[in-house]
């Protein structure tokens, strides 16, 4: 049985923070997980709340009421005290980093408003400096650029919609660049083109002579894989105006960044993410865990820990599920499943982008993230929960996921450094003593 | 470690893990043929999508399966469980029965028939196999790339070297898997690792009877004479599991289809010597470090001051135990070792061999190879002997198995 300070269950935007500022911090950390998390699907921005229910624009200041307003919610355990310093340190494992001199920009203070691939203004805090370029809040004149071949990305469509929002036009023009001559191609198809002067060259000579003398210029998202702060900047120089990229469909560009940013930066510390591991269990003596049990390919092994950070996100990634009989069920540690309506009561509601009490079904924590029963109770000690798997939010309405998953992730780890410290210091003073 | 009651992996039931595809397309950007060709529209598409289509009596609907290597990265990065690549080697098995197998592929799915017969005539065999003109016939009529890396017969089998020693005896008891590759391709290694092993501490055995555990031939689509290696290699090196003596192996592609790949994509779950086998069957790398954990690795290595890289070949990640080979070298004063970044080196097994995948393959190590080539090191480090052979060749940096590098921090070479 292998040992380590702290096994981090789920490699998400929540597992991958944890374990990253836990390594760095310096404790010996090993990342289980069944496979890659959603970094790949979503848009990378780090959005902390957007809609309670009406649109926020600056989100640090509302959340202490909204917190208040939600009881239960993880915003209410990390506090605004707990995004304001997750967001700072999130930024600043892209300095340094593998794709560094590209960072993100903004505060958790306000929101931009950035287009999605519809053409909707979305709020958005953080973003990565390539997307930061779209903010419409004062308007603006913006030229959506598309590729034929890039499915589900429809710069006509984009533009037609943007121009709804009062003070922006918007127009869409569609390129029939076609990387290695392929007939459709996703996203990262495009990023690695991008990545390829011949290409951007190619790109460049076809949108410069079309562009109105006020206009922006929005790609989607595809705007490099290997070195996207050059592609971005030498398209900005090339056509004399700002450019910025839409968030695509998945794959997500943006969060394949993030992924490879964070997993480098965890080698760096002496860790890694191990893949294909799915967690079926805990070991524990009462209520500590002394290790989990997971299952590789046709066995099952043990890993011994003194923490564990669980991130296996919510419904979504199988961290939680649901059988027949409306009975939830955490997979990886059996851990109580809270907020599943009972019978009778509203589980979902008419509107898609409406309330959805179901949404809000999770692992229940207390202030230091420790899940607990429905009597309140403490279930494990040294486990701490982070991420999707979280009750309480409904994320999708709130646009609060990936805020969510950074702050609690983030807060999990400062939370197991300062216990493991004090733990430490109380050794080295019973010795010494 | 105790075997788990699989019931949600084996039989129809891995197939039917395909319903749980969300089309998240994250086995798209990891898999590293559909990245540099477009021949080979991804696993998304041929695994769960193109599977629903492929009725049993009906023609499958696509041959670009075909170009799937069968590297396994796309079912190890999927978050929902679906065995991608499991699926497509079956697939891909039905395709052929339909198409027929090549000459070709009968041949280079068969490294012990190769071995037998090119080991009592080594000499002429390699001066044919390095021949340009002789290279290019076997191009034009078989398909096998003349650029391919392909092995040298030893001349000398590492059986017959066993044979004639008895390892000192130990408390510890282990049983080496040596396959085909130590036998008639690289004895030296095989030595080096009984040498390395007894150095640690274990008494070695060298099960009697091995050959080639029928992983070219699953590949290949050939899943018949496939099972009738695994089954004969099973019987090799089951009395030695029941014994309680752990199975060690140094190929890491071969101890991935005795412990996993053999139960999951053949079928064969009810063999018992091969559930035994599978239960007790260790990648070197991953035994040691299991014995470091436990405090019972000896790690008096003396100083090694070298450079190398290393690179986790697809299979032995398929193991899903990290990279032990890392936590090992790690233990090497002086030595420092510099981690490749990559997740494939192209060769996959024979799959880089073929004429029409060669140039594919070498494109989806591009990246591997250009980082060994900046690196500079003394050697590069593989697990997988394909790999290493495809690496040499593409980069001309030397490259061994992990246990040659810690063969030499034990003072043996
Ligand atoms: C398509 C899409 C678009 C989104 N758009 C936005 C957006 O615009 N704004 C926003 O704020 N948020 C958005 N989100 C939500 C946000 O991405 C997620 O809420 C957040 O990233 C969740 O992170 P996580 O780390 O908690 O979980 P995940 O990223 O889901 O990671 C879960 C991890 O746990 C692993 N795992 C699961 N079960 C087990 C097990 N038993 N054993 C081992 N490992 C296990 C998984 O393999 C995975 O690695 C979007 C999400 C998706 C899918
Ligand atoms: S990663 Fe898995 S779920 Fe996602 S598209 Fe591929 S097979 Fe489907
Ligand atoms: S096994 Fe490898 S080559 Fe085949 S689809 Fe999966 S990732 Fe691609």
């Amino acid at each position: 049985m292998s040992r380590h300070d702290v096994v981090v269950v789920g490699a998400g935007m929540a597992g991958l923070t944890a374990a990253v500022r836990l390594a760095e911090g310096g404790a010996t950390v090993l990342v289980l997980a069944k496979g890659v998390g959603a970094t790949h699907l979503s848009p990378a921005t780090i959005d902390v709340l957007g809609y309670a229910p009406d649109r926020v624009d600056r989100p640090l200041e509302a959340l202490a009421a909204f917190a208040e307003r939600h009881p239960g919610h993880p915003y209410g355990v990390v506090g605004a005290a707990g995004v304001a310093a997750a967001v700072p340190w999130f930024a600043e494992r892209f300095a340094d980093g593998p794709l560094a001199p590209y960072a993100y920009t903004g505060t958790a203070d306000e929101n931009l408003l950035l287009p999605t691939a519809v053409g909707v203004l979305r709020p958005s805090a953080v973003v990565p400096e390539t997307m930061a370029g779209g903010d419409l809040r004062d308007g603006g004149e913006v030229c959506v650029v598309g590729f034929r071949a890039l499915k589900d990305f429809h710069p006509r469509l984009a533009a037609d919609n943007l121009s709804r929002h009062p003070g922006v036009t918007a127009r869409g023009i569609e390129l029939d660049c076609v990387p290695e001559g392929r007939v459709d191609v996703n996203a990262l198809g495009f990023a690695r083109a991008f990545d390829d002067a011949a290409f951007r060259k190619d790109v460049v000579a076809r949108v410069a002579g079309r562009l109105h003398a006020e206009e922006r210029v929005a790609f989607p998202a595809v705007l490099g894989i290997a070195d996207p702060h050059a592609v971005w900047s030498e398209l900005q120089d090339r056509l004399g105006r700002p450019v910025f990229e839409i968030p695509t469909l998945p794959p997500s560009v943006p969060g394949m960044r993030v992924f490879a940013t964070l997993r480098e930066r965890l080698r760096r510390a002496g860790s890694r993410v191990v893949l294909n591991n799915v967690v079926t269990g805990a070991e524990h003596r009462g209520g500590t865990v002394t290790g989990v049990r997971a299952r590789v390919g046709l066995r099952d092994v043990v890993h011994g820990a003194d923490w564990v950070v669980l991130a296996t996100g919510g419904f979504a990634s199988g961290g939680v599920e649901l059988d027949s009989r409306w009975a939830g069920r955490e997979v990886a540690l059996g851990l109580p499943v809270a907020g599943i309506p009972a019978p009778g009561e509203e589980r979902f509601g008419p509107a898609y982008f409406g309330e959805h009490p179901m949404a809000r079904a999770g692992v229940a924590v207390d202030a230091d993230q420790r899940p607990v029963g429905a009597d309140g109770a403490r279930v494990f000690d040294n486990v701490l929960v982070a991420g999707a798997t979280l009750a309480g939010a409904e994320p999708w309405r709130e646009k609060s996921g990936e805020g969510i998953s950074l702050a609690t992730g983030h807060r999990a780890a400062g939370l197991i450094l300062d216990a493991a410290g004090s733990a430490q210091r109380s050794a080295v003073a019973a010795t010494e003593g | 470690m105790t075997a788990h009651d699989h019931h949600d992996v084996l039989g129809t039931l891995m197939r039917d893990s395909l319903d749980h595809c969300v089309k998240c397309t994250i086995c798209e950007t990891f898999c590293p043929v559909s990245n540099v060709t477009p021949l080979f529209p991804g696993p998304k598409y041929v695994g769960p999508q193109a599977e629903r289509f492929r009725v049993p009596a009906d023609e499958s609907p696509d041959d670009s399966l075909d170009y799937c290597s069968g590297c396994g990265i796309c079912t190890q990065v999927c978050p929902q469980g679906v065995h991608i690549a499991e699926i497509n080697t079956q697939a891909r098995a039905k395709l052929r029965e339909r198409t027929g197998f090549k000459l070709r592929d009968r041949i280079i799915a068969r490294p012990d028939l190769t071995g037998r017969l090119g080991t009592p005539a080594a000499g002429l065999a390699n001066r044919t196999l390095r021949s340009r003109p002789l290279r290019l016939v076997a191009e034009r009529v078989l398909g096998i790339d003349h650029r391919a890396a392909v092995p040298s017969f030893a001349g000398r089998t590492f059986q017959a070297w066993a044979k004639g020693r008895t390892s000192p005896p130990a408390q510890r008891r282990v049983a080496y898997f040596h396959g085909c590759g130590a036998n008639w391709y690289e004895p030296d290694s095989g030595q080096r690792t009984v040498e390395l092993l007894e150095w640690l501490g274990c008494q070695v055995d060298v099960p009697r009877g091995q050959s080639c555990c029928g992983l070219p031939l699953q590949s290949n689509g050939m899943f018949g004479a496939a099972r009738k290696y695994v089954r004969r290699m099973a019987r090799a090196l089951a009395p030695a599991a029941r014994q309680g003596i752990d199975l060690v192996g140094t190929s890491t592609s071969c101890t991935l289809m005795l412990k996993r790949e053999a139960r999951e994509i053949l079928g064969m779950d009810e063999d018992p010597d091969l559930r035994v086998v599978s239960d007790n069957m260790y990648d070197i790398c991953e035994y040691l470090v299991m014995l470091h954990e436990r405090g019972e690795l000896r790690t008096d290595f003396r100083p090694l001051p070298l450079t190398v890289t290393y690179h986790a070949p697809c299979q032995q990640q398929g193991h899903g135990v990290g990279k032990p080979a890392l936590d090992l070298m790690a233990l090497v004063p002086g030595l420092r070792v510099i981690e490749n970044d990559a997740t494939c080196c192209g060769i996959a097994g024979t799959y880089g061999l073929k004429r029409e995948k060669f140039d594919i393959a070498m494109d989806v190590g591009k990246g591997l190879f250009a980082q060994i080539g900046d690196a500079r090191p003394d050697l590069a480090v593989c697990d997988s002997e394909t790999c290493r052979w495809h690496i040499e060749q593409a980069t001309g940096v030397k490259t061994v198995h992990p246990v040659e590098v810690l063969h030499r921090a034990a003072g043996l070479s």
